[in-house]
């Protein structure tokens, strides 16, 4: 079955149920089956289906329960926000012996907005390119590295402000 | 160019999206810059550790046989007899882009799944050697004598290798560890060139080993340091360093002759 581990980790993430991560990626597939002539051979078909998925999602009923209290504002596209990163003189040591337990950040990852979060997962977990994800999510790619440039800074944030505050929810 | 202008190109340059030119420049920049090379360091740090965390949902058995029996059967069962014989033509030729898409997704998978692998090899080992240098004792035995440090192994390690003669080269035996990578033990030496520590590592070749170190690795080079490695006698060796990829490759020369 294609990508169904990769899509299954992606359900899990943005429903943050089992049931309905099975319910989301069992949809998923039937749609893709029955809407397969849609697809276009050449273009990619990884974005295609995740943004099968997406859509189901954000059809759902936790879907739009969380998009609708996450506020879009500021959603500016051309990530010229990036210029305001901040300089850590951090070694490689610090880096090494602080950096957060992955309990950590799937606690963190879990309180971030469903914007944020699903931009990060589709860039560093499932590592596709910002092109990718424009087709995805359907934004432009400067909104891509707008989300990303926020969702990082407030994973960052998060780290550093309650790093006690791990996630004591344990993996399927 | 000032840094100001460098640091919103970083993150880009993490997600390896700057064009090859623009990649060089930032590299050049950041051999330069040590607020832009920490801050890159650090982006590249949460990405790897959010790329871990990130794969946290995996499906039971279950619920995968339930989704492989029941999707092929959805098509088949909603089309009507004479609709379906009109268009069973059609309906195989897509069942067949469809399987042969499978079996491409699936190879294309295993490769990006083998080539995050190999990326996570070498952070590892990068992470190895990153420690060693913070580590107050750096290494397990102290000695500057190859036939202290050899016989140290006898028994922590499943091979034997050689180590050779310093004397007239401007490199110091430190001493050694016993390290692990990818499940194996293996042999973590230090050496100093000056006020450098290079570190040399060995262990029991395999494949994963073999794909890691058979490319350019690319995430060494965020963190500037310079790495040789090849594969001898069914061992695997790799050099890392900050020090010229000059006399790394020295070092991994006399290393290779030890073992001739």
């Amino acid at each position: 079955m294609p990508l169904f581990d990769s899509l299954y980790n992606f359900a899990g993430w943005l429903a943050g149920s089992r049931e309905e991560a099975e319910d989301l990626v069992q949809e998923t597939y039937l749609k893709a089956l029955k809407g397969f002539s849609s697809f276009q051979p050449g273009t990619n078909f990884r974005a295609w289906i995740f943004r099968i998925l997406r859509n189901t999602f954000l059809t759902s009923r936790s879907g739009l329960q969380a998009t609708r209290t996450v506020a879009l504002d500021n959603d500016g596209g051309d990530g010229q926000e990036t210029t305001a990163v901040a300089v850590s003189m951090e070694t490689p040591e610090s880096i090494l012996l602080g950096r957060a337990g992955q309990q950590a950040i799937q606690g963190a990852l879990e309180k971030l907005p469903v914007i944020f979060r699903e931009v990060l997962l589709l860039c560093d977990v499932e590592e596709m390119s910002y092109q990718e994800i424009s087709e995805t999510i359907s934004i432009p790619i400067g909104t891509v590295m707008s989300r990303l440039y926020r969702a990082r800074r407030a994973l960052r944030e998060a780290l550093q402000e309650k790093p006690q505050e791990a996630s004591q929810r344990q993996a399927w | 160019m000032s840094s100001d202008l460098w640091q919103p190109k970083i993150s880009r340059y993490v997600d390896a999206e700057l064009s090859e030119q623009e990649a060089r420049a930032m590299e050049a920049h950041l051999r330069e810059c040590p607020s832009c090379a920490t801050e890159a360091l650090r982006q590249a740090r949460l990405k790897h550790e959010t790329r871990l965390a990130g794969r946290r949902y995996t499906p039971s058995p279950q619920f995968r046989r339930k989704v492989t029996e029941k999707i092929p059967g959805i098509i088949p069962t909603r089309v009507p007899a004479p609709w379906r014989w009109q268009w069973a033509p059609i309906l195989a030729g897509t069942v067949a882009i469809l399987l042969a898409a499978g079996v491409l997704l699936k190879w294309s998978s295993e490769r990006s799944q083998e080539q995050a692998h190999s990326r996570q090899l070498l952070a590892e080992l990068t992470d190895i050697h990153v420690a060693n240098l913070a580590a107050s004792n750096p290494v397990d035995v102290v000695s500057s004598d190859r036939h202290t440090v050899k016989p140290w192994f006898q028994g922590k390690v499943p091979f034997s290798f050689n180590l050779p003669e310093l004397t007239g080269s401007p490199f110091a035996l430190v001493g050694d560890r016993l390290t692990f990578l990818n499940h194996e033990p293996g042999a973590h030496l230090t050496y100093n060139l000056g006020a450098h520590h290079i570190s040399v590592f060995i262990f029991r070749e395999q494949p994963e080993l073999a794909r890691a170190f058979s490319t350019q690795p690319g995430p060494v080079d965020v963190l500037q340091f310079h790495l040789e490695s090849w594969s001898a006698h069914e061992l695997r060796y790799v050099v890392m360093g900050d020090v010229s990829a000059q006399a790394i490759h020295q070092l991994a020369a006399m290393l290779q002759k030890s073992e001739s």
